[in-house]
């Protein structure tokens, strides 16, 4: 099984990037497997199911962070995606946090941004860009010439992975996009994080509603401590 | 590399027959205006060349550079791209100050005079625009007259891109043939789509596109200069009719008959601009 793990900001283009290149490998004759993870609602899913036919699926994940969720599920949607006869796992993230990516070791972390999100967008996030291999930048039939080499450079000078420009609406510049995901090797049991992204996933995210430390449990801190760890 | 020639061959129109013109060569130093009617398929031939299409979009053309397929680098690096376009847009997503932003761009672009480069392109810009450019306000800010003079002047002065792409100048709020009498004096090949009759008619030639097809290429007789030049004078009319409403004035039909008169008059000579 080979994994590409797609993060990036709510309507970055994560899916139409997804989308054409899964076609693409489709022709080829590759066989795709893709999973959405989203909080409360998507259709996805039934998207990649009808045009292309391969096996596709959701997670909501509810009250969880959704990248956490997907840590806890990507174990089970390997084994899923290798009962379908895939070779490609496909897996996109619900990109509500611009902190943290779930990318794994050996699998392909493609970051999509647009170039239309403000030129110092590659300085606010962390390691859903740092620790990604590959920077997908769409929407660039909407900026200027000079505005998308900036961007491109504030982009590499956060991290020094690839980047290619794309109109991903339109299918444009996503051949390389495609070369890089064939270009993925088998992943090597077992599967690991990259890196330990901050998922902050605590009681208060999970519906308690108290306020203060004293109600609740896992890493906490007071207005003056450090971090501290209370167990139940 | 050293650019000397841009060839666009013909693909297929919208009703997907092949498109009668096969192949439009563009040499260093052409002036070229792109016609026809609205959903023509005017901004879709740019958007080829931009692209650098290989029979990879809807018209399946294909460009090469000096009769070759271009190196992969003028896509894998948008520095390296030896295109550019000037779309409609006229507004910048970018929030920097203006002096910020192109101080940036001449350093990406290794520009040799970076200080130099920067005062050169405001001063350009500010020639194409009523309003001048305010160099610490936010690229946002900027008018769409502005915006457009600026992508313009860092288009020709910072990238120094050497084949420049202007989709509908004329409706950018600059001075247009004001534009196209600075741009002439950089040696490159300038692209206009257009529907302004002057600036077509002052290119070397024309393509002339329909169904999403180039039908033919029109190079430029001798004669039309002179009737740019008579058209030139209507347009001197049609200026002096827009001021003279925005007085307050009333117009009188013997005057513009009068006015007419004079341009059916002017020596040809005269008329050439």
């Amino acid at each position: 099984m080979r994994a590409v793990i797609c993060a990036g900001p709510p309507t970055s283009g994560k899916t139409t990037v997804l989308r054409h290149a899964a076609r693409k490998l489709a022709e080829r004759g590759r066989r795709l497997a893709y999973l959405k993870i989203d909080v409360q609602y998507c259709d996805e899913d039934e998207l990649f199911a009808r045009e292309l036919g391969i096996p596709a699926r959701k997670v909501y994940s509810g009250d969880l962070c959704p990248d956490h969720c997907s840590v806890l599920v990507l174990g089970d949607a390997l084994a899923w995606a290798a009962r379908e006869s895939a070779e490609f796992l496909l897996v996109e993230t619900a990109g509500l946090c611009l902190r943290c990516a779930p990318y794994i070791e050996g699998g392909l972390g493609v970051i999509v941004l647009e170039a239309t999100s403000g030129m110092n967008l590659p300085r606010k996030i962390g390691a859903m860009l740092t620790l990604a291999d590959l920077a997908v930048v769409t929407k660039i039939d909407l900026v200027s010439q000079a505005e998308k080499e900036v961007f491109r450079a504030n982009l590499l000078d956060a991290a020094d992975i690839p980047v290619i420009e794309t109109d991903a609406l339109h299918g444009i510049n996503l051949e390389p996009v495609v070369r890089r995901i064939e270009a993925t090797p088998e992943l090597v049991e077992p599967s690991r994080l990259r890196g330990s992204p901050p998922m902050s996933v605590c009681t208060i995210c999970a519906g308690k509603k108290e306020i203060g430390w004293e109600h609740h449990y896992g890493v906490v801190r007071a207005l003056d401590s450090d971090l501290f760890y209370r167990g139940q | 590399m050293d650019i000397r020639e841009i060839s666009l061959i013909g693909g297929f129109g919208k009703a997907g027959g092949r498109e009668p013109v096969a192949r439009l060569d563009m040499r260093m130093g052409d002036v070229v205006s792109i016609v026809g009617p609205t959903g023509s398929g005017k901004t879709m031939l740019i958007n080829d060349i931009a692209l650098f299409a290989d029979a990879n979009t809807p018209s399946r053309r294909r460009v090469l550079v000096n009769g070759a397929p271009p190196p992969a680098i003028f896509q894998e690096d948008p520095s390296h791209n030896p295109i550019a376009l000037i779309t409609q847009h006229t507004t910048f997503l970018s929030d920097l100050p203006v002096r910020e932003f192109l101080r940036i761009h001449a350093k990406i672009r290794r520009a040799a005079r970076q200080e130099s480069v920067v005062e050169e392109t405001l001063a350009f810009a500010n020639e194409l625009t009523g309003e001048p450019i305010i160099e610490r306000s936010a690229m946002t800010e900027l008018s769409g007259g502005q915006t457009r003079a600026l992508l313009v002047a860092d288009a020709v002065v910072i990238g120094n891109s050497p084949i420049i792409l202007l989709d509908e100048i004329e409706n950018a709020g600059i001075d247009r043939l004001r534009a196209l009498e600075l741009l002439k004096r950089y040696r490159k090949i300038f692209i206009f789509v257009t529907h302004d009759l002057r600036i077509t008619l002052l290119s070397d030639y024309r393509v002339v596109l329909l169904g999403g097809a180039m039908q033919a290429i029109v190079a430029r007789a001798e004669e039309e200069r002179r009737v740019a030049g008579r058209i030139g004078l209507l347009d001197g009319i049609m200026v002096d009719v827009r001021n003279r409403l925005r007085a307050g004035e009333r117009l009188a039909e013997r005057d513009l008959i009068g006015e007419l008169e004079q341009v059916l008059a002017a020596p040809s000579a005269e008329a050439v601009r």
